[in-house]
């Protein structure tokens, strides 16, 4: 079969390859912060702008790999990763408007002429608690979802429709004023983070390792799960449900696990992704944000871990120069994408790179 | 000479009734404008068959019906004018124009126009007008001098159902207002009867929408459960083939409008079979280039239908631009029905219920009576089995998927004529007609039937309550707790398969 050169050496290159390259991409992402510290006019220098972008394009490959544990390893297509996404990043976001504001209220709430805090924005002021709720807010909302959707067996199509229906919702809900959370505009004009200006190239190198530390943690936690007794319970779940509880297993708490889990690493990803892009609106909680999601990690291959990242970096990469370039061409770019690697590349880009022999 | 004085006087007596029209014409030309409205309001209280060809010229905006337009009025002297109108045509020997007048006259009479009322009111043989008069009367005997007047009109008030009656009522509470203590009391007792009758037209105002918000969804979900429930095909693009019929329409109208500018009256008719066929002949040709190849793989459709999706919602944009174009409503489609006080129901919502429940009714005899259908149940039930008894599956797929797309078709053409058309139309009904079809079961008619009409109807119920985010967010928790008991939708297809 005709496949392009690059693709046999690839395959003919076998793992040893695949590691190579993986430790230059790591090298490369710890060395673009570092770069971006140079002087100015320095001609290493990478600008603030390329780092934003590598970053931001990091945050989603998070969110494509939460999306890929349930999805290639579960077989739970969520439409719905973008509400955990902008959950993570408004719990975020309420701090850092607690930090610009000082003593006063956030300047959305004084444009509305609120005189004192919702209570749920109540120990906001506190980065610890800013973590937790980070964690806790698309955490709690995923259990409590999850273990409906769970108990009553939705799963499929069903499960995709009613995610779908969920983050649609919570756009609604936010794009309200009376909501407190900054409505249409979200929130943005952030100053500092933990006393550190916000727009200070330090501050991003920062936050831009961070953003590669927990891409690499994920990493490893979603390897150690795939490998674990766990990750093949999970794709045994994936491929025969009833037959998997027809061998004594209960699928509930397996489903519930790992949904949570990538709910929790989606707001995780949130959370880095506001302070480094400077804004947070309900527009990220948008069904078609998280159908796109579905689509890097269809086009890198589910199922791998791999895959997701390579497929979120891809996709993302050409958003952003199509959308310069061509802003006209970039949907219908898009929708054709969609259509390939659902007829062509069932097994995504991964699939096509790996030796054809292999099961 | 006594002969010409004679034919001259009948002359001049023939021509009396023009001339003092024509003098009134002059009078109100060269008024200024606070004598215009003097002459308005004498003219309202005191009506002359003769002038109701001055008044609606006047209306137009001329001094006669052979004028130019030259007179230009504002506000206030055009309500005087309606006003002065109305009183002209209390004298009408049409009971429905009567009846029209005292009801203008409710909201707008005057007080110098008491005296002529209270005339009519007692002249009246029509019952509706006397009533309708009747409570025109009230509204100016509320400030009468005596309490037992006042007390009278009050009690009156309370039997309508006017928001106005409200108001006024309202007003009434106030010591300052009114000084007798019981016409307080009475009208704190008419107050809230007129309340209560407010509240039913309210309620039935928002069933009422919702029942066309039902009718909207159940064209969208009818070709959903005949996709979803065939072929097992998630189609995210279903939407813009309700787009597509919108669009159509749009077509039509413009194609209507430049070689056939008499028929526009009726485009609508015409754009049905268009859209219909555009929606069905981008369904099928999907169906053979990219579904297809899926069958079976449900979430994977659901992915490369949302590509489609993409691709038509950015190529409208291209064709026809972003913003949205207009679709106007023909005249037998606007206007409505004054059920009550508070509630008019308009024509173009009341065709659309209708027109959903025809074309359900049309896909279920489609379905259950035509060889189409029983070839599509078959495949539905069995596809394997359906093969090999010489089912064509591949045509009845196409068909099927074609069908369901051009239903949304005729959608689209309901839609345009009580919304916006724009090419994100389709996204916003996506997602309710989603759930519609999991509520109501897969491959279920009746089962989407109500349970388009009972979101609908849910949905804009709970959204004057709660607000309509709220409501939304409610709808789905239910939907959710619904589907704990009865997982496979309110109608399932009993039966012992587990995969």
């Amino acid at each position: 079969m005709n496949q392009p050169l690059l693709v046999t050496a690839t395959q003919k290159a076998g793992p040893r390859l695949s590691l190579v390259i993986g430790a230059i991409v790591l090298l490369t992402l710890i060395a673009l912060p570092l770069l971006s510290l140079l002087p100015d006019g320095h001609s290493l220098q990478v600008s603030a702008y390329i780092l934003t972008l590598v970053g931001k394009i990091l945050c989603y490959a998070i969110v494509a790999l939460a999306l890929d544990l349930v999805w290639g390893y579960a077989g739970l297509l969520s439409l719905g990763h973008g509400l955990f996404f902008a959950l993570g990043g408004y719990a975020m976001g309420m701090y850092l408007m607690r930090e610009a504001a000082g003593d006063g209220l956030p300047a959305f709430m004084s444009f509305l002429s609120w005189q004192e805090l919702p209570w749920y924005w109540a120990g906001t002021q506190h980065f610890a608690w800013a973590l937790c709720l980070v964690v806790l807010a698309p955490g709690s909302l995923a259990l409590v979802f999850g273990y409906f959707a769970f108990r009553s067996r939705i799963k499929g199509v069903y499960f995709s429709i009613m995610t779908q229906a969920l983050t649609f919702a919570g756009m609604l809900l936010f794009f309200r004023n009376e909501t407190g959370f900054g409505g249409n505009n979200g929130f943005t004009n952030f100053r500092s983070v933990l006393g550190f200006d916000i727009t200070a190239p330090g501050t991003r190198a920062v936050l831009f390792l961070l953003t590669v530390a927990l891409l690499a943690g994920s990493l490893y936690l979603g390897w150690r799960l795939a490998q674990s007794k766990f990750g093949r319970v999970l794709t045994a779940l994936r491929d025969a449900e009833n037959r998997l509880m027809f061998c004594g297993y209960d699928p509930r708490g397996f489903k519930l696990f790992i949904w949570v889990l990538s709910a929790v690493l989606c707001g995780l990803a949130g959370a880095l992704y506001v302070p480094q892009v400077g804004i947070i609106n309900p527009g990220e909680m948008s069904p078609t944000n998280s159908i796109e999601a579905a689509v890097w990690v269809a086009l890198g291959g589910r199922g791998t871990l791999i895959g997701p990242l390579l497929g979120a970096g891809l996709v993302n990469g050409f958003k952003s120069w199509f959308t310069v370039a061509f802003p006209e061409v970039w949907l219908f770019f898009l929708g054709a994408l969609f259509i390939v690697v659902t007829l062509y590349l069932p097994k995504g880009l991964v699939g096509l790179l790996k030796k054809r022999d292999e099961p | 000479m006594p002969k010409a004085l004679h034919r001259l006087l009948l002359c001049l007596c023939l021509w009396l009734p023009f001339a003092a029209q024509a003098s009134d014409a002059q009078d109100f030309a060269s008024a200024s404008a606070n004598d215009r409205a003097r002459l308005l309001q004498e003219w309202a209280a005191q009506p002359d068959p003769a002038r109701l060809g001055l008044l609606g010229s006047l209306q137009q905006g001329r001094l006669g019906p052979d004028q130019p337009r030259t007179l230009r009025l504002n506000n206030r002297l055009r309500g005087l004018l309606d006003n002065a109108l109305a009183s002209q045509r209390l004298l009408s020997d049409d009971a429905q124009v009567r009846l029209q007048a005292a009801q203008h006259l409710q909201r707008r009479a005057q007080p110098t126009q008491l005296g002529l009322l209270e005339r009519h009111h007692a002249a009246e043989t029509d019952q509706a007008v006397h009533a309708a008069l009747g409570l025109a009367l009230a509204n100016l005997q509320l400030v009468a001098a005596e309490p037992s007047v006042r007390l009278a009109a009050v009690r009156l008030l309370g039997e309508s159902g006017d928001p106005l009656a409200r108001t006024r009522l309202q007003a009434l509470l106030e010591p300052a207002v009114e000084s007798d203590e019981g016409v307080r009391t009475a009208a704190r007792t008419s107050l809230d009867q007129v309340e209560r009758k407010l509240l039913i037209g309210e309620l039935l105002g928002q069933a009422f929408s919702g029942l066309s918000l039902g009718s909207v969804l159940l064209l969208a979900a009818l070709g959903l459960a005949i996709t979803f429930g065939l072929l097992g095909v998630i189609n995210m693009a279903h939407g813009e083939m309700l787009m597509l019929g919108a669009y159509s329409t749009y077509g039509v109208q413009i194609l209507v409008q430049r070689y056939a500018p008499g028929a526009l009256e009726f485009y609508p008719l015409l754009a049905l079979p268009v859209a219909f066929a555009v929606s069905a002949g981008v369904g099928m040709l999907l169906e053979r280039t990219v579904i297809r190849h899926l069958y079976g793989r449900p979430l994977e459709t659901l992915l490369a239908t949302w590509g489609i999706s993409l691709i038509l919602i950015q190529a409208v944009r291209l064709i026809f631009g972003a913003q949205n174009v207009e679709v106007a409503n023909p005249g037998w489609l606007s206007g409505g029905v004054q059920v009550l006080p508070n509630l008019v129901l308009p024509w173009s919502r009341i065709v659309i219920i209708g027109f959903a429940l025809c074309v359900a009714l049309l896909t279920w005899l489609l379905l259950n009576r035509t060889r189409l259908g029983l070839n599509v149940r078959a495949v539905t039930q069995n596809r394997n089995m359906a093969a090999c008894c010489g089912v064509p599956t591949g045509r009845v797929d196409m068909l099927a998927f074609g069908l369901g797309c051009g239903i949304a078709g005729l959608g689209g053409v309901a839609l345009s004529q009580i919304g916006n058309v724009g090419p994100d139309l389709g996204q916003s009904y996506i997602i309710d007609s989603f759930l519609v079809v999991v509520l109501g079961g897969v491959g279920q008619l009746a089962g989407s039937l109500w349970a388009a009409f009972g979101l609908g109807v849910a949905n804009k119920l709970l959204e004057p309550q709660i607000g309509a985010v709220l409501g939304k967010i409610l709808i789905l928790a239910l939907i959710i707790l619904f589907i704990q008991k009865r997982p496979q939708g309110l109608f399932a297809l009993k039966g012992r398969v587990i995969d």
